[in-house]
């Protein structure tokens, strides 16, 4: 059986570290379905079926996280002991909400004029920054151990998922 | 029971056991259903040589209940007793219909799903659907088994990839109705996906664009070694031919100057407007000629760029999911290598081109697109049997198309699990109480993107009682979200911080009781003149071989896993079985089966770890290489 209480690096056979070879988490990841995976039980009976259904979550719910950039951040300041999103939590830079609140005008106006060629560009931005935000992340925890700072990269990264959802929200609203 | 069958690629636990398991596309407008015979997947064909059964289904004042072309022979004579495109239902209430008041049946609106008025009382979709799966399995009991004495291990059902919870629920029901053991639900698309890719050693980035009789479904996938994982998923579950048809049948009206038709011209001219329209894709022209009932007559030329402009925006409805599917999967149409066409409706040249310019370069045409996902439905149904000899070793990673929530303050949704998220998948999310003293809970679960309860499908309620009374906020109420491998949820709900737990599980059933379901199952056996005691006895065997066939392949590869007394334990619990299984007592079967499962349990743990730690050694010797 799988070790349901391995962290989700140990379960995927990676380092603990932010920095992942993505390729090998994949292979990982599609080595370990193929031999958990409830279609691979359908000829067991309830117990061993039941089995394979948790089993395959569970792996599928590490995947999801290792492969999403801000979840694995989180996840892996956890591990550190850090809590990183906290409700009553929302100390952030004031020059990045003041530049997300700006970029989300823009967006509502792209959205109401129809203004698909915006939205993308905006897009683009976003996926930019957050390029240069999961380097600065990598080097927080894998290099100098600096929680913190790798603490508000994480949030700052979630904040601009949200942001990524309207924009693609709003470009499918402009395909209906 | 609970052994795991952990085979080589392209051994068969048991070869000289070989299970009949079948595919069935149940669709708006067609049904089919295929096997696998010789290593490659067939379908079959009725006694005149057919493979399309019209999904239509007539019920007569003496009882009688036809299903296929016979009952599509009297759609316009006898409209609201002969019930087409049935699927459009499923899972539905009156309110959920688009053009429902165009339908020429007597609905009765029903609490979860709308009911359908016939002489024969009235009629649930799952039980309509029941009939047309019945069709199918006699088919292939007819095709397959005969003269034999083989029995049919079960049945790989598909469904839209964008069906919700309760059209999969209902969905399911229909096959159990029909008497059908339902190894999995599985997605039409990725159906069509496994046929395709098997078919072609297809390897990279898929998209299947699936438009059917009423609904459309795109899926992007990656294929990678066998691997076939959706990225994700998009559609509309109330979109397809019919639209097109019913288009037409507008136009028609308008240039006729009809109105306020009998139930009788409403569905000649619908049959008319289908003919023209697959005359219209076929030969560029065509006519509609018809006489109606009170003697009046229509005679019209419908030209093919008429029909392009009548239904140039239904086309131009099914590029929106396509855009948002490839961006939900992060991707670039320059990323998809091929896109692969599937559902009659995908033959007409106006979607054809629509579909190429969305993707910048021209659909894969090369399978049957009505046959495809049948095929993949019996090739998954082949390999879930144990069937894996010459099939290769594949896996199927599916999603689900939509979120599922949970209902918060102020009528708002928050999100549990997101769509495309890989299936199966368990989330949990923890909960508060809001008030001091506060001792239940209501938990209402809702499917659906939109922020706002209303603007979700609610899938069902139920309230978490007996929570020990606290200060507001102190109990930790943690509310667990499954979905398994046939997108089919369930939750339950945990008080966890005294230690005193309450759960309750929620398997949310739209309208169909599970009393109901009984007692449609006994009305269908005495209908049927079938006896319900023989068909469990029947299915019990079934599982009883195949618990027996998986444990001795479990025993020829890991018997090494087991010490002495373990051995002897499956060894007498297997026999035990065997020695029961020719003889006729149910109960007695099934004790034994339970007991051969329970001696086989830690077995099971035993092998996967095996199986785990093999993945990944195997892996890493491969990595080095």
């Amino acid at each position: 059986m799988i070790d349901f209480s391995a962290d989700h690096f140990s379960l995927l056979n990676l380092p603990r570290r932010y920095r992942i070879d993505t390729a090998q988490l994949d292979r990982e990841y599609r080595a370990l379905q193929g031999t958990i995976h409830p279609d691979r039980h359908a000829g067991a009976g309830d117990a061993g079926r039941r089995l394979a259904l948790q089993a395959s979550a569970r792996v599928n719910e590490a995947y999801a996280t290792l492969r999403d950039p801000a979840a694995r951040g989180e996840y892996l300041l956890g591990l550190h002991g850090v809590v990183s999103l906290a409700d009553t939590d929302t100390a952030m830079p004031l020059d990045f909400l003041t530049a997300q609140m700006e970029r989300r005008e823009a967006i509502g106006e792209a959205r109401d004029s129809g203004d698909r060629p915006a939205l993308e560009n905006a897009l683009a931005g976003i996926a930019t920054e957050r390029a240069a935000l999961e380097a600065e992340l990598a080097e927080a925890i894998d290099g100098q151990g600096e929680l913190e700072a790798a603490r508000v990269a994480v949030r700052k990264l979630r904040f601009l998922d949200r942001v990524k959802h309207e924009i693609d929200d709003a470009l499918t609203e402009t395909e209906a | 029971m609970a052994l795991l069958q952990i085979s080589e690629p392209g051994e068969s636990p048991a070869p000289h056991q070989r299970r009949v398991a079948i595919g069935i596309d149940l669709g708006t407008t067609n049904s089919l259903v295929a096997v696998v015979r010789n290593g490659s997947a067939e379908v079959l064909r009725d006694e005149a040589g057919r493979t399309l059964l019209p999904s239509v289904v007539r019920y007569e004042e003496n009882g009688r209940v036809t299903a296929g072309a016979e009952a599509q022979r009297h759609l316009a004579r006898d409209p609201r007793n002969t019930i087409a495109s049935v699927k459009r239902f499923m899972g539905r209430g009156v309110a959920d219909v688009p053009n429902i008041e165009n339908a020429p049946y007597d609905f009765v609106d029903a609490p979860g799903m709308l009911r359908l008025r016939t002489v024969a009382g009235p009629k649930s979709p799952v039980e309509v659907s029941a009939e047309i799966l019945k069709a199918l399995r006699a088919r292939a009991e007819a095709r397959v088994l005969e003269g034999t004495s083989a029995e049919l291990a079960g049945a790989v059902v598909t469904v839209p990839a964008y069906f919700d919870d309760a059209q999969r629920q209902a969905t399911k029901d229909a096959a159990k109705l029909a008497g059908l053991n339902v190894l999995r639900l599985l997605n039409e698309p990725t159906a069509a996906a496994v046929a395709y890719g098997l078919d072609n050693a297809a390897e990279g980035i898929y998209a299947i664009y699936d438009l059917g009789g009423g609904t459309f479904d795109i899926s992007i996938l990656r294929l990678t070694r066998g691997v076939f994982e959706v990225l994700s998923t998009g559609g509309d579950s109330a979109l397809g031919g019919d639209d097109f048809d019913h288009r037409l049948y507008c136009w028609v009206l308008d240039e006729a100057r009809l109105t306020q038709l009998p139930p009788e011209d409403t569905r000649l001219l619908l049959i008319k407007c289908r003919e023209a329209k697959e005359a219209l894709t076929l030969h560029g022209v065509a006519r509609i000629n018809a006489e109606l009932s009170d003697g009046r007559k229509v005679n019209l030329t419908p030209s093919q760029a008429k029909f392009f402009e009548l239904t140039q925006h239904l086309v131009q409805k099914t590029i929106g999911p396509v855009k948002r599917a490839l961006r939900d999967a992060g991707l670039a149409p320059a990323d998809v290598q091929g896109v692969v066409m599937v559902g009659g409706a995908t033959r007409m040249p106006h979607v054809q081109r629509a579909v190429a310019e969305a993707f910048g370069k021209p659909p894969l045409n090369n399978l049957d697109p009505d046959q495809v996902v049948a095929l993949g439905a019996a090739m998954q149904a082949d390999q879930l049997a144990g069937n894996r000899a010459g099939n290769g070793d594949w896996l199927l990673l599916d999603v689900i198309p939509l979120s599922l929530g949970l209902e918060t303050m102020g009528g708002l949704v928050e999100k549990i699990i997101p769509r495309n998220s890989t299936i199966p998948i368990a989330r949990g999310q923890e909960f508060t109480t809001f008030k001091d003293g506060q001792t239940a809970m209501a938990i209402h679960v809702l499917q659906g993107e939109r922020e706002r309860v209303s603007d979700c499908r609610s899938l069902a309620r139920f309230e978490l009682r007996g929570i020990p009374a606290m200060v507001a906020g102190a109990a930790r109420i943690m509310v667990t979200f499954q979905v398994d491998a046939d997108g089919l949820l369930s939750v339950t709900a945990r008080e966890q911080s005294t230690g005193i737990e309450s759960a309750i599980v929620v398997k949310p059933s739209y309208g169909l009781s599970d009393a109901e379901i009984a007692r449609m199952l006994q009305e269908s056996f005495q209908h049927a003149d079938d006896d319900m005691e023989a068909r469990a006895l029947a299915e019990i065997r079934v599982e009883g071989e195949q618990l027996l066939a998986a444990t001795g392949a479990a025993l020829a590869q890991d018997a090494d896993l087991l010490d002495e007394s373990e051995r002897a334990a499956i060894d007498a619990a297997a026999a035990a079985l065997a020695a029961l299984l020719s003889q006729g007592d149910r109960r007695q079967i099934k004790r034994a089966f339970d007991a051969l499962g329970a001696a086989t349990g830690g077995f099971a743990a035993r092998r996967m770890d095996r199986g785990v730690q093999s993945a990944l050694t195997g892996h890493h010797i491969s990595e080095l290489a």
